[in-house]
């Protein structure tokens, strides 16, 4: 069983995160923490320094954190995003989608299980932060 | 009288617990007063049941009948259609619900 | 209508496989019933009061007569052979086994149908006018924007775990059929002055507890920017709305929280933003899918007479068909709310029959309206008593359509895990005091609708009479409200006073017309007598 999944080449972060709050107190921290209830956008200016966001799901039915991750791409973060908490396997396709290249869920997830959801869609209807050219623009003879 | 109440996992049907194992009927249901958390959770973990709850009832005619009216329906079926009730042939049923 | 390509199929497949494989997992023990209740749900499985429900998506109404074979096919191999016709458009079977589901799903995605996101908090099936294509009132067909709105909304990934769930209509006419002001998103597709056909955008309607008319927030969205302007207002919401307390989030308690024109400001900065990263599809896919759309070959000979000679077919057509846009043709309704019978059931068989007469006289097309009857949209006039003769054999042709027999009811109490009181029961009782009494006729236009809760499922705010089923100490009581409606003159009705019991709601909903054959005048109809009058000589014969 897998309790943390990270689909990026570059080597894992090791500072603690801090929370939004404190990170924009004192700017010198790599890695912050994303709860539900922060703006992503805070961020954005300091996006350079940033190697590590951490976006909370302290329940998994509180989509707040999928929006977080889209719009720090959206931004040009190119640093990991790593999901946290009640990370589920049925959840983690979507996740992929808004941009999470880093999973440490709470309890630990069959690596089997991910496989198969992370392979499970042939296309996408629509864009979101991944590089998938979604259905609606291939049948237009954009690349597939 | 307290009873529990459930769906079969696969099925999705109305049961009941008789004191040893599940009925689709509630004249088979068994008091659980003051045990019925262990039986659900013990029940539940086992997928011999699914959403158990108790429920309050009370003996009628030595049958139990569920004290609310949501309840009663569940144990029967639909009023509007008594040939899918668990007694299709039994025109007094209704009373038995309302 | 819209047919599926290989990519369409694809992802529906693919759908299905995954719902086998959670449902697999959670008969095996891998997922608990609190991980699996989210993911049965956005395949429409509910748990219900006597089983598992499944709600099957009928995308803005509209089917063919091979899908509608299809349906009645699953209530006979996997439910008890009838299935209920819902206020969103869609078909719900009541007796359904976990241990089937992923295989109706498969027999589902056969035929171009499917369950995917008929609940959970998510983008539902997409709603519309059950005319559409055919009213002779319509600018354009309003489904290649439901379309389009349907494949965007699907697996999105940024919006399947909303505050709530999230309701979206589409019509292009100024009659509003779809009920368009009272859903999370209204949209009107329009003309500006300029001659270019862009979208209206209501937001933040809504029935339920807490019932709400959305404002306009915007007046005017050019097509090439539709999906984009969606996807800011749901981004808006998806961030903000309350999740602290699950009746307060849906998207109007926020729109009305932060007030209409606060929210359009945030969705102006979102919507600038999103411009910049490119999410709207090519205009080219909105034409790909209008030609799907196009009007079947309409016979330009087809003659307008009709043999009016048979007086119950003459009612038939005076109350059941409604004006077409091709000469010669017309849109011929359907009953599901035979006297005495429950609101939008279908049994298998008459959904077998209804698929062969569409294909006999309406080009293989059918429509399911919110209020819960089906269409047959393109009727040949020469065909209409034909049609009729058929319909009235099986029990479908009851001539009463926006009549006071013409009731919308939510399966309550008899099917609902939910509901407070039994909805059913009333609708029966009341069509069958209506059709004794003979004053059907004389009341004309009257929408009664009646939910078994709160939850408003069977629309009672928007009824120019409405009822409310409540629990009062364990018995059953239901609410009068008077005043309300779904349509262009969007209203929401009022209580009028203390509850009444079973027998007591059917005499006062019968004292309520009385009232209005007493008061009314030229040409008026319920609603309009009621807005006149107001509420006090209502009151006044109910509680004296």
């Amino acid at each position: 069983m897998a309790d943390f999944l990270r689909y990026r080449g570059d080597e894992t972060v090791d500072q603690p995160a801090v929370t939004v709050d404190a990170f924009l107190d004192q700017t010198n921290a790599s890695a912050v923490r994303v709860e539900p209830g922060d703006d992503a956008r805070a961020l954005i200016p300091h996006l350079g320094q940033i190697a590590l966001v951490e976006v909370n799901f302290p329940a998994f039915g509180d989509g707040r954190g999928y929006s977080s991750a889209r719009i720090l791409r959206e931004a040009g973060y190119g640093g990991e995003l790593r999901a946290v908490g009640d990370v589920l396997v049925d959840q983690i396709a979507y996740m992929r989608r808004c941009g999470f290249d880093a999973f440490e869920p709470d309890a630990p997830l069959d690596p089997d299980d991910v496989e198969a959801a992370l392979s499970r869609w042939p296309d996408v209807y629509q864009p979101a932060a991944d590089t998938r050219v979604p259905i609606l623009a291939k049948r237009h003879g954009s690349a597939s | 009288m307290r009873l529990l109440t459930g769906n079969d996992l696969k099925t999705g049907a109305v049961t009941w617990w008789t004191g040893s194992d599940w009925s689709l009927h509630v004249e088979d249901a068994a008091d659980v007063s003051g045990s019925e958390d262990e039986i659900a959770r013990r029940e539940e973990s086992a997928r011999r049941v699914n959403a158990p709850n108790a429920i309050d009832a009370e003996l009628q005619d030595g049958s139990p009948r569920p004290a609310h009216i949501k309840d009663r329906v569940r144990a029967l079926g639909p009023t509007v259609r008594p040939d899918l009730t668990l007694k299709p042939a039994d025109p007094e049923i209704g009373n038995w619900v309302i | 209508m819209y047919q599926y390509d290989h990519y369409d199929q694809a992802m529906v497949d693919a759908r299905v496989e995954e719902f086998r494989d959670q449902a697999r997992r959670r008969l095996e023990g891998q997922l608990t019933e609190d991980q699996f209740k989210p993911l049965r749900l956005m395949n429409g499985l509910y748990l219900q009061l006597h089983a598992y429900m499944l709600r099957v998506a009928i995308p803005y109404g509209t089917l063919n007569g091979r899908q509608m074979h299809a349906l009645a096919d699953i209530a006979d191999t996997y439910d008890r052979g009838y299935g209920h016709f819902t206020t969103r458009q869609n078909i719900q079977y009541n007796w359904i086994k976990l241990e089937d589901a992923a295989d109706i799903l498969a027999d589902l995605a056969k035929v171009e149908m499917h369950a995917i996101q008929t609940s959970g908090n998510c983008i539902r099936n997409i709603s519309s006018d059950h005319f559409a294509g055919a009213a002779a009132d319509e600018r354009v067909d309003p489904r290649p924007y439901a379309e389009l709105l349907r494949q965007w909304s699907s697996f999105h990934p940024e919006f399947s775990y909303l505050p709530r769930k999230f309701k979206i209509a589409v019509i292009a006419s100024d009659t509003d059929r779809a009920a368009m002001r009272l859903h999370d998103i209204g949209i009107n597709i329009l003309r500006n002055d300029s001659g270019e056909l862009g979208a209206a955008f209501y937001v933040g309607g809504g029935m339920g507890r807490t019932p709400m008319i959305a404002p306009l927030i915007r007046e005017f969205v050019p097509l090439d920017q539709l999906v984009t302007y969606a996807e800011a207002c749901l981004r808006v919401y998806n961030r903000y709305g309350r999740r602290d307390n699950k009746y307060k989030a849906r998207i109007k308690i926020l729109v009305h929280e932060m007030g209409a024109e606060e929210y359009a400001r945030q969705v102006d900065a979102e919507f600038a933003h999103l411009l910049e990263q490119g999410v709207e599809p090519p205009l080219a896919e909105l034409e790909r899918i209008k030609t799907f759309f196009v009007d079947p070959a309409f016979a330009s000979d087809a003659g307008a007479d009709i043999d009016r000679s048979d007086s119950d077919f003459a009612l038939w057509l005076d109350r059941n068909t409604v004006a077409h846009k091709a000469p010669g043709y017309t849109s011929a309704v359907i009953s599901l709310k035979p006297v005495g019978g429950i609101p939008g059931d279908a049994t298998a068989e008459q959904m077998h029959l209804m698929a062969d007469l569409a294909r006999n006289y309406s080009f293989d097309e059918l429509r399911v309206m919110h209020t819960q009857n089906i269409v047959l949209p393109h009727v040949r006039k020469a065909d209409l008593h034909n049609l009729w003769t058929a319909l009235d054999a099986a029990g479908l042709g009851s001539p009463n359509l926006g009549t006071v027999e013409d009731i919308i009811a939510c399966p309550g109490l008899d099917y609902c895990s939910l509901a407070n009181a039994r909805s059913i029961p009333i609708a029966q009782q009341i069509s069958e005091r209506f059709a004794a009494s003979g004053k059907t006729e004389a009341l004309g236009q009257l929408k009664l609708k009646i939910s078994g809760c709160i939850n408003a499922c069977g629309h009672h705010h928007a009824g120019h009479i409405g009822i409310l089923g409540v629990d009062r100490k364990g018995v059953e009581n239901y609410q009068l409200l008077l005043g309300g409606s779904e349509a262009e003159d969007v209203s929401l009705a009022k209580i009028t006073g203390p509850g009444f019991d079973e027998a007591g709601i059917v005499d006062a909903v019968e004292t309520a017309a009385d009232i209005y054959l007493r008061e009314r005048q030229d040409g008026e109809r319920f609603l309009d007598t009621y807005r006149r009058i107001g509420m006090d000589p209502f009151k006044e014969a109910l509680y004296g």
